[in-house]
């Protein structure tokens, strides 16, 4: 470590002879194992990943609720700009893949990481990345236990993409999958919806608005098991990240073969995330979100699930949103603000933004 | 959505409802001009709130969907060639060209941006002097003010490599064309606030004394959608003529001079082609000759390209009121907004995709 990187705001980057990433970081000779050993292993420092074996040994058995099932689960990140108000790629590839496991009713334990790191991306950003990746972790109670990193040349990558996969223990008894949704569930949205993806978009397009719109990212797990502590016959949960709620809940319906009644005054949507979707003519149902879910519940269950899950989401008020009926089945059709009927399907594309 | 939002509050909406049922005592077919409002009516379902003698039927204007298949192939053109950055709105890009849209050119390497004002390409222009910056400068009268000024700027400030593809549309003689069809059915129109707020509401009297309709201005959300049709089933039912400006905290009658005469010094009015309607006279803005060098269509000879819609389209019937998008035999079946035929299809302020997006059943049991 050098004098040069001593005034870090965050923490002091460990590794100052390349200030920038080169080929060689991924190259598989020592100035690779030092970026690993002296960066990833540092900032991840757990038990598991110190086997500094090629792969990682999980005990499983040591851990009393699992009744025998794990959940398994994979995600890319892509994300740019790297950083944006309330997250980073680092968190939300924790978090992100957390998630999924959480949907399954299983509480997240070990993830992997690969990272595709573009030759030219400053250490300093990397540290950053890794850092946030390492709260994030810190936050969710996962352990990074096993990585990759590979480097490719400079205009061939946009700055960094990092796959994480994970591990998860369910918990006995648990089962979540779409096929548990039955007319008569009541539908639980656990926030307002639309942030992280005005968020990332207001910074990549260089918006502007009155207030800023900060990323939702964060760990489900908690609220997920906060409902299941509580008792909650949870017959399904589903996260709204990419396509959004929309989307979210018309795969629901779809696969469960159900139709979907919801209410849009039920769902929250913050004052500045509605005025940029207007503005840009988006559909804030449609914006992705990386730590709202949706949870289909018996409806004579729906009160004490809200309950359980305010209690976990300081700031967020969880609400129902809507109702399974066995009508029309894969539909998914939405009571307007002013009472007016409409349907809600999957987006063929991306929204893209209006002309005036 | 839980924000408060008065023009979105449902007692007012229902207030407005329960006057509209009051006011109508016998048929009548309503027109709003402009996309934006068809989407929110059939998105908030406005149209169901209302009385079944009361219709109300989709007009033209939609940008995306009227500008003619050859300016898109224009665009296509443009965006291929290697020394272009082809900027535009991104609700261009999904439009289909003769062939290809501009969303598929990207994929196969095309320079295409997505920008939320000409100034934006403007800067790229500067910014990238080796390449040609062309914007794609489609719209209503409402667009075209930034879009004079960029050109007004361009030339002001010597960017050579900056140009404009130019297809503006004007709503006045829109709605003329719709009135002069014979088989008109329409009885009285809402006309987009947004339009207003820069043109103002005098160039619609004419049309309303002459053509012995209300024409009634008022904005997108759904009280001000419900309130402009109160006003104007109002206005029927007691026989009065005229224009009415129900949106007034948005629109004053003379709308904004200093834009309209930055756009009379850029712009000239022409005849001009739009998508399913064919040309209408005097209904469009093209450049001046003193700004032609900024002219992308003239500056990269393209003037001579032309090119037929699908004739399965029907989109000519949909923007004029005449029919209904789910009528349409292609409507979810050939076309669609994956492979769609016409741009009323894939325009998020086209009816065709409104009715797909928002009425369309999915289930077995329609
Ligand atoms: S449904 Fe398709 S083919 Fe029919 S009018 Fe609309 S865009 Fe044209």
């Amino acid at each position: 470590m050098s004098e040069r990187n001593a005034g870090w705001s965050v923490c002091p980057i460990p590794i100052s002879r390349y200030p920038r990433v080169v080929m060689a970081h991924g190259g598989g000779g020592r100035i690779m194992a030092r970026l690993i050993s002296d960066m990833f292993r540092a900032a991840f420092d757990n038990a598991e990943l110190n086997q500094g074996h090629d792969g990682a040994v999980l005990d499983v058995g040591a851990h009393a609720v699992t009744g025998g099932r794990i959940a398994m689960t994979t995600d890319s990140y892509v994300v740019h700009p790297l950083r944006f108000p309330g997250s980073t790629i680092g968190a939300m590839a924790i978090n992100g893949t957390a998630n999924d496991l959480a949907m399954c009713c299983a509480e997240p334990r070990w993830l992997t990481t690969g990272f595709i790191l573009e030759e030219g991306l400053a250490m300093e950003t990397l540290w950053e990345m890794v850092c946030s990746m390492a709260d994030a972790a810190r936050i969710a109670g996962v352990h990074i236990v096993t990585g990759d990193t590979k480097v490719v040349e400079h205009g061939r990558g946009d700055g960094m993409y990092i796959n994480t996969a994970g591990v998860g223990l369910v918990r006995p008894g648990a089962d979540s999958r779409p096929q548990r949704v039955t007319p008569g569930d009541a539908v639980i949205l656990s926030g307002d919806v639309g942030r992280h993806g005005m968020a990332v978009m207001t910074v990549r397009e260089g918006l502007e608005f009155e207030a800023e719109i900060t990323s939702d990212c964060a760990p489900v797990w908690p609220t997920v098991r906060a409902m299941i502590d509580a008792g909650i016959d949870i017959h399904c949960l589903r996260d709204a990240t990419r396509g959004g709620l929309a989307s979210a809940v018309v795969e629901i319906a779809e696969t469960s073969g159900t139709s979907i009644h919801l209410t849009e005054s039920a769902i929250e949507v913050q004052p500045q995330v509605a005025a940029a979707c207007e503005l840009l003519g988006f559909d804030p149902i449609y914006v992705a979100n990386e730590g709202r879910f949706v949870a289909f519940v018996p409806a004579a269950q729906a009160d004490a699930a809200v309950s359980a899950m305010a209690d976990t989401l300081p700031g967020a008020r969880p609400a129902v949103i809507g109702r399974v009926e066995a009508c029309d089945p894969g539909m998914v059709a939405l009571r307007s603000v002013i009472g007016g009927e409409r349907i809600v399907d999957m987006l063929s594309g991306e929204q893209l933004p209006r002309i005036c | 959505m839980r924000f408060v939002d008065e023009f979105r509050d449902p007692q007012a909406a229902d207030a407005l409802v329960k006057a509209i049922r009051r006011t109508v005592t016998r048929p009548w077919t309503l027109m709003e001009v402009c996309g934006g409002q068809t989407h929110s009516i059939v998105r908030f379902g406005i149209d169901q709130l209302l009385p079944g003698s009361l219709t109300l039927v989709h007009g033209p204007g939609c940008p995306v969907c009227v500008t003619p298949i050859e300016q898109i192939d224009r665009a296509i053109a443009l965006a291929r060639r290697s020394d272009v950055v082809l900027c535009s709105y991104g609700d261009m890009l999904r439009v289909p060209g003769s062939g290809t849209d501009m969303l598929a050119e990207r994929a196969a390497g095309a320079d295409v941006r997505i920008v939320y004002s000409p100034m934006d390409a403007l800067a790229i222009a500067q910014k990238t002097p080796d390449k040609q910056v062309v914007f794609f400068a489609v719209g209503f009268e409402t667009t075209a003010p930034p879009n004079a000024m960029a050109v007004f700027q361009a030339r002001a400030m010597g960017v050579p490599n900056f140009s404009v593809l130019v297809s503006h549309v004007l709503v006045p003689p829109a709605i003329g064309a719709v009135l002069d069809d014979p088989d008109c059915l329409v009885n009285g129109f809402l006309a987009a606030g947004h339009v207003c707020t820069i043109m103002g509401c005098g160039e619609y009297e004419p049309i309303a004394r002459e053509r012995g309709v209300p024409i009634v201005v008022t904005g997108f959300e759904p009280v001000d959608i419900l309130a402009g049709i109160l006003r104007c089933v109002g206005m029927l039912e007691s026989g009065e003529i005229g224009v009415a400006n129900q949106y007034a905290r948005m629109v004053r009658h003379e709308g904004n001079p200093s834009a309209q005469r930055l756009c009379a010094q850029v712009f000239e009015t022409v005849d001009r082609k739009w998508r399913g309607l064919g040309s209408i006279p005097q209904s469009g803005w093209d450049l001046r000759d003193e700004y032609a060098d900024y002219d992308a269509a003239r500056r990269f000879g393209l003037l001579a390209m032309t090119a037929d819609e699908p004739a399965e389209c029907l989109s000519g019937l949909v923007l004029q009121g005449r029919l209904k998008p789910s009528d349409c035999p292609m409507f979810g079946t050939v076309c669609t907004p994956e492979r769609p035929l016409g741009a009323t299809m894939v325009s998020s302020e086209g009816a065709c995709a409104a009715y797909f997006r928002y009425r369309r059943r999915t289930g077995v049991s329609e």
